[in-house]
């Protein structure tokens, strides 16, 4: 799901080669595989990833659309297959998300999958999810996934909520998510459901209904995501006009706090801020590996992809993506290596969102010196820190996890 | 009709009889700089090709502001009569931050042109204006300008004139210095009228340094007005207050560029470079005499023009303030009128105190530094000086709040001027209302013609220098101007409004208000920082505070949750970009007590609503 922004970087080879010492690691690092589905029947107001309508895409004339994408991305694999070379391994987690992959037959989602599989292969317990659209799924359409190895699907329920859905410009409502999960369900995979909080006019009793009814499904998964007004969106500009009212932080926390509480005592716990799961294998892997740092590789107009220290981003229209690859060239627009710093960064900035919590031997000298500090200050929970060595947010430093950041990396 | 001279008088070889010295002086924009190009042109010494209007702003500051800041030399030849003469016209500025330049500038002439907009009127710098050059005997020729509007009535403020200077209302000249019209007339008239200068040909050398400018290729340019005698070229010279002599590298004159001369002879202006690479060596209203032959007794001085409001300036990056300690001595060379001197704030650093003559001086200045020296500056709430009085007979000179002492206070006194209000009669009311909500005290009221009125106040200073002018403007739809000058100090019941973040007082918050305004002060200031400062882990009170009694608070609620819930593959660079970018963020953020500060709060919420660069007009 990359964001539509596109970050500024350095320019990529049109070959995709990567410097030696990136793939230095490639055999002994997890590695997983994300694609982009650039595709939904209307686009909702709160939205900025890198999605477009078929109508905007140019109709069935076009030069890449839900029949053609499968195509395409089978040649990025190609790509991915021969840049990272015999030595890497099999891939341990899939992700499709969108867009809305399900816009694609589930024929089309399963051939991808065997085309990592032909080209990588999977690892034995490798999960393999895909986004759905709780309109844009069936029974059948399921049951053809899990047969062709998907273990997973990640619903976006977002609320349980009419006024609310409405206002998120969602089409379906709350009966079609139930559907969906069972149907799921039957199918014999694993379900989440995302939800979002903080939809201006939703109350704290709205949002008590919505996480009732998440839970209400046991799926084993729930994601709960505070409503972010992207620039750019529908939605940003409604605030801007003062048509709706910005989300509050207050409001937010106080639905976080609800949502922790509700989920906790259903028997979900918090991996990740915004992630609960019912177990420890009910985890996301995939997004773990992302908050991990290890590699992945991401296929589809504006992916994003990080293999050892090296970051870089494809060209985001689905005609330009598909012109690159048709021509024999690598569809990266631009890509960024990190330096140490950098990645000393981004590890604390990822590792103190995660439950099970940073090493603190992790940390640089100023950053430990700052653990007490926030322990002081209730950010950080004092027993873990000190029984495990390791930096685990409370549930107030949760909420704060930037000021946490922050003066973790403060030098 | 005068032709153009067919060729200039040469310096130091022109007879004083053939030389008219004259300013142009007016109410800010009633068109001074627009006449003079005209002269330019008519004139010859700036064709048409390479002119542009207002040739003599030459500033990017006074171009960009559509308002001249420094007086500005040219020596222009005329024909009149198959005679030659040589003129040298002054341009002045009209805003009142800068009459001393004008002052300066009467001392260097003879007569002055004394400009109206023949759509205005008389106006509060006019007025002002006159009875400088009064005082200074000059002769005055008044002239309409503008007489191009369509608005104009010419025969009306003629009258207005004729009434103020004495004479008939025919002997007013009428110009329009945007098609021409009437500039010849003028130019002969100038010749006619105006006396020719006077003075001792053969007596040591006496010249009036009427500006000192530095100049980053030829160092020091010092511009004169001689007296008596003659400088020539390569002789030594002596500053008589300082008795320092110096060598004439280069003497000449400016036409409109400088052009070297021979010398420069009595009655004549022109320019003198000696080498100096501080203007203080070259100081206005000293007398350069020849070293051979020295002059026993100078020509008396000007009164250094006495800043009227201070403000400080510190840097948002501390590491600048090398720099802005450079910077200013930089500046200080051309402007007299600043004074400063280093200063701590336990929020800002390290900084500047700095006086200077008014808000558009103070914004002026400011944007030079920031522009010609690349610098980033915060200014602190201007404040005026105020005498302070202890129980104990000890005397405190307050130029920065914060020097406010705390223990008891007998009296405090604060600066008064004596301000010149001029309106059409139907404003009187809302005019009387102002001033008397700003503590003014009337002293006169005197009608200049049927529906025109002039009112006297005394007006404390720190009243009249922020928001006055915007609301005497808004007040009068526009008609309204207004002068002052300095007048006294008196007694008033004044308090300082204390600001505390969490406990802590802030010194560049704090200001010196009457007491029936300290409430608003501390209502408004508290209410703008509530705004600014971002909240925090913790709730920060802020709080106005007269000594230890509390008049306004306010209270940022402590931040509950900053975390952005989605961090997926592409929200990873975004997320790390912006940390990186918070981290320099953190830099420009000053710590009071616990409370993180942005630079930017101190700057928006120093800055005051209306911005001096308005106040022209
Ligand atoms: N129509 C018309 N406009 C004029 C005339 N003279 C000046 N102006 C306009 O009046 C405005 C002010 O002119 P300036 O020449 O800058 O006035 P100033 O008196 O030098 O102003 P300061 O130096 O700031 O005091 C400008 O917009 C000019 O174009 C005139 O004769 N006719
Ligand atoms: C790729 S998106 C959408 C997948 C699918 N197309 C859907 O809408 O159900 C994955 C999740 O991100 C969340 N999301 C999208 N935009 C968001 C925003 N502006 N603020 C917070 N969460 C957002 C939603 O919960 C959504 O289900
Ligand atoms: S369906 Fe999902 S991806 Fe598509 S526009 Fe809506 S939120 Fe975005
Ligand atoms: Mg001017």
């Amino acid at each position: 799901m990359p964001p539509s922004a596109l970050p500024d970087g350095d320019p990529a080879p049109s070959t995709g080669e990567l410097p030696p010492s990136a793939l230095a690691d490639v055999a002994s690092t997890d590695l997983g595989i994300y694609v982009h589905v650039p595709f939904c029947t209307v686009r909702c107001g709160y939205c900025d990833f890198n999605t477009y309508t078929l109508t905007e895409l140019g109709g069935p004339g076009a030069s890449i659309g839900v029949d053609s994408y499968a195509d395409a991305a089978l040649l990025e694999l190609d790509l991915a297959c021969g840049v990272l070379g015999p030595a890497a391994p099999p891939v341990s987690t899939v992700f499709v998300g969108g867009g809305t992959p399900t816009m694609l037959r589930s024929r089309d989602l399963v051939t991808v999958l065997d085309g990592i599989r032909q080209r990588f292969g999977l690892a034995p317990d490798a999960e393999v999810t895909t986004e759905a659209n709780p309109d844009s799924v069936t029974p059948e359409s399921l049951r053809e996934l899990a047969d062709g190895g998907f273990t997973r699907v990640s619903v976006g329920m977002q609320s349980a909520v009419p006024h609310v859905l409405h206002t998120l410009e969602r089409t379906h409502d709350p009966e079609n998510v139930a559907r969906a999960v069972a149907a799921t369900k039957a199918a014999g995979m694993q379900v989440s459901v995302d939800l979002i909080y903080g939809t201006p006019g939703e109350s704290l009793a709205d949002w008590r209904r919505s996480l009732e009814a998440a839970v209400a499904l046991e799926p084993d998964h729930v994601s709960a995501y505070a409503l972010v007004v992207e620039e750019g969106t529908k939605l940003a500009a409604q605030v801007r006009r003062g048509v709706v009212p910005a989300p509050e932080d207050d409001d937010e926390a106080d639905k976080y706090e609800l949502a922790d509480e509700l989920l906790s005592a259903a028997g979900y716990g918090w991996y990740e801020v915004s992630n609960w799961a019912r177990s420890q294998r009910a985890r996301c892997r995939h997004n773990v590996a992302y908050w991990a740092g290890t590699n992945w590789w991401g296929v589809g107009p504006g992916a994003h992809s990080h293999v050892g220290g090296m970051r870089w981003w494809n060209v985001k229209h689905p005609s330009a993506y598909a012109a690159r690859l048709g021509a024999g060239e690598s569809p990266a627009h631009a890509r960024e290596g990190l330096t140490d710093e950098q990645r000393y960064d981004e590890r604390v900035l990822l590792g103190t969102r995660l439950a099970d919590g940073l090493p603190v031997a992790d940390l640089r000298g100023s950053g430990r010196t700052a653990v007490a500090g926030l322990i002081a200050d209730g950010l950080v929970d004092g027993p873990a820190a000190l029984r495990d060595s390791r930096l685990v947010l409370t549930l107030r430093g949760r909420l704060l996890a930037d000021t946490v950041v922050h003066r973790l990396l403060a030098s | 009709m005068s032709p153009m001279a067919r060729s200039a008088l040469a310096p130091n070889a022109t007879p004083p009889d053939l030389i008219r010295n004259f300013c142009i002086i007016a109410h800010i924009d009633h068109g001074k700089s627009t006449l003079a190009d005209r002269m330019l042109q008519l004139t010859g010494v700036v064709d048409s090709r390479a002119m542009r209007a207002q040739y003599l702003d030459r500033m990017d500051i006074e171009r960009e502001r559509g308002i001249t800041i420094k007086s500005q030399a040219v020596r222009m030849p005329w024909e009149l009569e198959g005679t030659t003469y040589a003129l040298n016209m002054i341009d002045t500025p009209g805003h009142v931050d800068f009459t001393y330049e004008v002052s300066r500038s009467l001392a260097a002439c003879e007569g002055a042109i004394l400009l109206v907009d023949a759509a205005q009127g008389i106006e509060a710098q006019t007025l002002a204006n006159l009875y400088l050059a009064m005082e200074n005997d000059l002769t005055i020729i008044p002239v309409l300008n503008k007489i191009d509007l369509p608005a104009a009535q010419p025969e009306k403020y003629a009258e207005e004139l004729a009434k103020l200077i004495g004479g008939e209302p025919e002997d007013c000249l009428k110009v329009s210095g945007k098609t021409g019209e009437g500039v010849e007339p003028l130019l002969d008239t100038i010749v006619r009228q105006l006396p020719a200068p006077t003075g001792d040909a053969s007596a040591p050398a006496r010249a009036m340094i009427f500006d000192s400018v530095y100049d980053t290729y030829r160092g020091v340019v010092t511009y004169v007005r001689v007296v008596d005698g003659n400088l020539n070229p390569r002789e030594r010279i002596v500053m008589m207050s300082t008795r320092a002599t110096h060598e004439l590298l280069e003497i000449g004159v400016i036409s409109p560029e400088p052009v070297p001369s021979k010398g420069l002879g009595v009655g004549e202006v022109g320019y003198l470079i000696t080498g100096v690479k501080d203007v203080r060596q070259s100081r206005v209203g000293d007398t350069v005499t020849n070293a051979s032959k020295p002059a026993s007794k100078d020509l008396g001085g000007y009164r250094d023009p006495k800043p009227m409001v201070f403000s400080g300036l510190y840097p948002i990056d501390g590491s600048d303030y090398p720099d802005l300690r450079e910077a200013l001595d930089k500046l200080k060379l051309n402007d007299a009128a600043l004074v400063y001197e280093p200063e701590t704030s336990a929020a800002l650093g390290f900084g500047f105190r700095c006086g200077f003559l008014g808000l558009l001086h103070l914004e002026i200045v400011r944007e030079r530094l920031e522009r010609e020296f690349n610098l980033d500056l915060i200014s602190t709430q201007p404040n005026v000086v105020y005498d302070v009085t202890m129980d104990d007979g000890k005397q405190i000179h307050v130029t920065n709040p914060s020097e406010f002492p705390e223990g008891k206070v007998s009296e405090v006194s604060e600066p008064v001027v004596r301000a010149t209000v001029l309106a059409p009669s139907e404003f009187v009311g809302a005019i009387m209302e102002l001033c008397q909500q700003k503590r003014g005290n009337l002293r006169g009221m005197d009608y200049l013609s049927e529906d025109r009125v002039e009112m006297r106040y005394t007006l404390p200073l720190a009243e009249i220098v922020f928001d006055f002018f915007d609301q005497l403007k808004s007040r009068t739809r526009g008609y309204a101007s207004l002068d002052y000058e300095p007048d006294g100090d008196q007694v008033a019941d004044l308090v300082k409004v204390q600001i505390l973040l969490q406990g802590e007082s802030v010194d560049a918050f704090s200001a010196i208000v009457h007491k029936d305004k300290a409430y608003a002060y501390g209502v408004m200031m508290a209410g703008k920082l509530k705004d600014l400062i971002p909240r925090q882990q913790f709730e920060v009170p802020i709080q106005a505070a007269i000594g230890s009694r509390i008049i306004a608070r306010e209270n940022i609620r402590a931040i509950r949750k900053d975390v952005l819930a989605k961090c997926y593959g592409g929200d990873i660079s975004r997320k790390r970009k912006l940390l990186e970018k918070q981290k320099e963020g953190k830099k420009r953020m000053k710590m009071v007590g616990r409370v993180e500060v942005p630079q930017e709060a101190f700057v928006a919420a120093l800055s005051s609503d209306g911005d001096a660069g308005k106040t022209k007009k």
